[in-house]
C-alpha cells in the first residue's frame, strides 16, 4: 500500500510561483506554511506581507493576509494583534524593509514585545526593484546602486538584525537560520515553527532571520547562490540562537 | 443627558469611545496631544486600547492593522504629523479600510507654529495621499460639533469603506464648551465580513490590499472607489446657511473662522450692510449646489479662513464665477476679530 509522505503544506495556495528560478523565498513559504499546519492555526491567522518581492506572498498563504506598505509591517502587525490578541499574527519582510525603511516600526516591537512573529529574508539585496543595496549587502558586495562594491566608507556597515534585536527586553525569540542545505532548512524549519509557538504561548516578540538567495540579482546561477550563501553571507551573519527566553535553545 | 463642561480635544476622545472606538494609537503634538493623554486615562478603564506609538507614520499602519482586522480605529495628529500620515492614508484608501484621522491643525509650513491655523486645507480636500482619490472631511465649530462629528466619521466610514477627516483647529481643540455625549455603551457596529480576523475555516480567506498590477484591474478598483465617492456626494454633504435670504454679501468660512464671522455679520446688519454667512460643514464633498444657489442673488462673495485663501477656488467654481469672490485670512497662526472681518466686509471683501 502507498502511503504520501511529501505533499504542498494545506496552509500553502496551489498556484503557480512568481519567484525566480533558485530563488529560496519558496522554501521559507513552505516552511511557515508548514508550521501553522502543524500547529492547527491556519484559522485564525493573519499574515503581513509588505512591499518587496514577498508582497504578493497574499497569493501564497491560505489564511488571512494584508499587505502593507514598506517597511510597515510591525506597526501593522500591531494594529491587527492589539484587535486581536489571541490569534496568531506573522509578518514576512525583506532586509530593505525591514532594517532600512522600516527599522523604527522593527526595533519598536521588540521593544514593545508585541507578541508577534516576524519572518525575516535577508538576501542582502533589493530583488524586486531589481538588485539594489540593501542594508545587509556584505562590504565588498556588487550590486546596481555600489557598483564598484559596497565600502563602509560611502554606504556603511551591514546592519546584523537577530544580534540587534537580541538587545532588546521584548524580544522573546530571536534565531537566524539558512536554507541553503537541507540540514540548514531542517533547522529553519524548527525555528519558525518555535516561533510561532512562542507566540501563541503569548511569551512576546519573536523573529527568524532566514539567509536566503537571490540568484538573479547576485548573477549566480542557483548553485553558485547556495555556495554564496555559505562562503560569504554565513562568516558574517553566524547561524544560531540569540536569544530564548524560554531557555531551550539558548544554549546552542 | 446633561451637559458637561470639556475641552474640545477631550471631547473628541469620549465621543469616540462612546461611539465605539476601542483602538487609539496616536504621537504627541501640540495643539492635539490632549487626545492621546485622555485615551491613555480611559481606554484601560473600557477594555480599549490606546497605544502611543514610535512615530506618525507607525500610528497610521496600526490604524491600517486594526481596521483591517474589523475594529473601530483612530488616530490624531496637527498638521506637521498629518503630512507624515499621508502614505499610510493613501493605503487605507486603496484598501478601502474605515477609520478616523483627526487634524487639529497648527501654524504651517514647516514646524510652524502651534496657534490655530487652517493651512491644510488643500491637503485635507485635495491630496491626502497619493493617488486618485478623496477623503470625507467634516469641519466642526464648536466642541459640540467636535464631539458630534466624530460619531458621524465613524458612521460614514464605515458605510463607504472610507477614512473619514474630522478637521479643526488649535483653537477648537484647547477650548472649553458645555456639550452633550452620545450614551456610554450604546454603540452599534456593523458586522465586517471582509475584515482580516481570522477565516477559521468558515468562509474563503479574507485578503486587504491596495497593489494590482494589472492596471485594468486597479482602474477597476478606483472606478469602483469613485462610484462610491459619488454617494457620498448624493447622500453626506452638509452645510449652515446664516443670514443668507437676502444677503448682498455672503460670506463663506468654516470651522472656527465662521464663528467670528457670524459676529461679524451681525456686527454689519447693526451698520445696514445685508451681509450673511454660508458655512460648508463638509470640506469634501464640497455642497456646491448649495452654494450656487445664493450666486444669482448676491453681489459678491466673502472668503475667510486662516490661511492664504485655499478654499477660493472651490468657491469660484461652486458658483460657477457668476459673482465675485474676495478673500479676507491672516495666516501663520494669527486670528482675526470680528472688527477685522466687518472691515473686510465694509471695503467689500478687498483683501488686506
Amino acid at each position: 500500500m502507498s502511503k504520501i509522505v511529501f505533499q504542498r503544506p494545506k496552509a500553502l495556495c496551489d498556484v503557480p510561483t512568481h519567484y525566480c528560478p533558485g530563488c529560496t523565498h519558496g522554501i521559507v513559504h513552505r516552511l511557515v506554511a508548514q508550521a501553522i499546519d502543524d500547529l492547527g492555526v491556519e484559522g485564525k491567522t493573519i499574515g503581513i506581507a509588505p512591499v518587496g518581492c514577498s508582497v504578493f506572498a497574499y497569493n501564497y498563504f491560505n489564511c488571512d493576509m494584508i499587505e502593507a506598505a514598506h517597511g510597515r509591517a510591525p506597526a501593522v502587525a500591531t494594529g491587527v494583534k492589539r484587535v486581536l490578541p489571541d490569534n496568531v499574527v506573522f509578518t514576512y519582510q525583506g532586509d530593505g524593509d525591514l532594517i532600512a525603511i522600516g527599522t523604527a516600526e522593527t526595533v519598536h516591537v521588540g521593544a514593545r514585545g508585541e507578541n508577534i512573529t516576524i519572518i525575516f529574508i535577508n538576501n542582502a539585496i533589493y530583488g524586486m526593484t531589481g538588485g539594489q543595496m540593501a542594508p545587509t549587502s556584505l562590504l565588498g558586495q556588487k550590486t546596481t546602486t555600489s557598483p564598484y562594491g559596497r565600502k563602509k566608507e560611502i554606504q556603511g556597515n551591514p546592519i546584523r538584525v537577530c544580534e540587534l534585536m537580541a538587545t532588546l527586553d521584548g524580544t522573546a525569540y530571536c534565531a537566524r537560520v539558512a536554507v541553503d542545505t537541507v540540514p540548514h532548512i531542517n533547522e529553519a524549519k524548527r525555528a519558525i515553527k518555535k516561533a510561532f509557538q512562542t507566540q501563541i504561548d503569548k511569551k512576546g516578540f519573536s523573529i527568524v532571520e532566514v539567509l536566503s538567495t537571490c540568484p538573479t540579482n547576485w548573477g549566480m546561477t542557483p548553485k553558485e547562490a547556495l555556495d554564496w550563501i555559505r562562503t560569504d553571507m554565513i562568516p558574517h551573519y553566524p547561524l544560531g540562537v540569540y536569544k530564548d527566553i524560554t531557555g531551550e535553545d539558548e544554549a546552542k | 443627558m446633561a451637559k458637561v463642561l470639556m475641552k474640545g480635544n477631550e471631547a473628541i476622545a469620549e465621543s469616540a469611545i462612546r461611539h465605539g472606538c476601542l483602538h487609539y494609537f496616536g504621537y504627541p503634538i501640540t495643539p492635539q496631544t490632549e487626545i492621546a493623554e485622555y485615551m491613555a486615562k480611559r481606554m484601560p478603564k473600557v477594555g480599549g486600547v490606546c497605544l502611543q506609538a514610535e512615530s506618525e507614520v507607525a500610528a497610521i499602519n496600526m490604524v491600517l492593522g486594526a481596521a483591517s482586522a474589523g475594529a473601530r480605529a483612530m488616530t490624531s495628529s496637527s498638521s506637521p504629523g498629518i503630512s507624515l500620515k499621508c502614505e499610510g492614508i493613501s493605503y487605507i484608501i486603496g484598501s478601502d479600510l474605515p477609520c478616523l484621522i483627526v487634524n487639529i491643525q497648527r501654524g504651517s509650513p514647516g514646524l510652524g507654529s502651534i496657534q490655530p491655523s487652517q493651512q491644510d486645507y488643500y491637503q485635507a480636500t485635495k491630496a491626502l495621499g497619493h493617488g486618485d482619490s478623496q477623503v470625507p472631511v467634516l469641519a466642526p465649530s464648536s466642541v459640540q460639533e467636535l464631539a458630534d462629528f466624530t460619531g458621524l466619521a465613524f458612521d460614514i466610514g464605515d458605510k463607504y469603506r472610507t477614512p473619514v477627516m474630522l478637521l479643526a483647529d488649535g483653537a477648537l481643540g484647547q477650548m472649553m464648551e458645555p456639550v452633550e455625549l452620545a450614551p456610554e455603551g450604546q454603540a452599534v457596529l456593523p458586522e465586517k465580513p471582509w475584515a482580516a480576523n481570522g477565516h477559521e475555516f468558515k468562509r474563503k480567506r479574507n485578503i486587504i490590499n491596495s497593489l494590482y498590477i494589472q492596471p485594468d484591474e486597479l482602474e477597476k478598483t478606483v472606478l469602483e472607489r469613485y462610484k462610491r465617492y459619488e454617494q457620498i456626494e448624493a447622500n453626506e454633504i452638509r452645510y449652515e446657511n446664516y443670514m443668507t435670504e437676502d444677503a448682498d454679501i455672503i460670506l463663506v468660512s468654516y470651522g472656527i473662522t465662521s464663528r467670528i464671522c457670524k459676529t461679524a455679520v451681525g456686527m454689519a446688519r447693526q451698520k445696514g450692510i445685508k451681509a450673511g454667512l454660508f458655512r460648508p460643514i463638509t470640506l469634501w464633498p464640497y455642497p456646491k449646489k448649495q452654494l450656487l444657489a445664493l450666486a444669482d442673488q448676491a453681489k459678491k462673495f466673502l472668503v475667510v479662513e486662516l490661511n492664504m485663501g485655499q478654499m477660493v477656488d472651490d468657491v469660484k467654481v461652486s458658483i460657477e464665477s457668476k459673482k465675485p469672490v474676495c478673500f479676507f485670512g491672516r495666516t501663520g497662526g494669527m486670528m482675526p476679530s470680528p472688527g477685522d472681518v466687518l472691515k473686510a466686509i465694509e471695503s467689500e471683501g478687498g483683501a488686506r
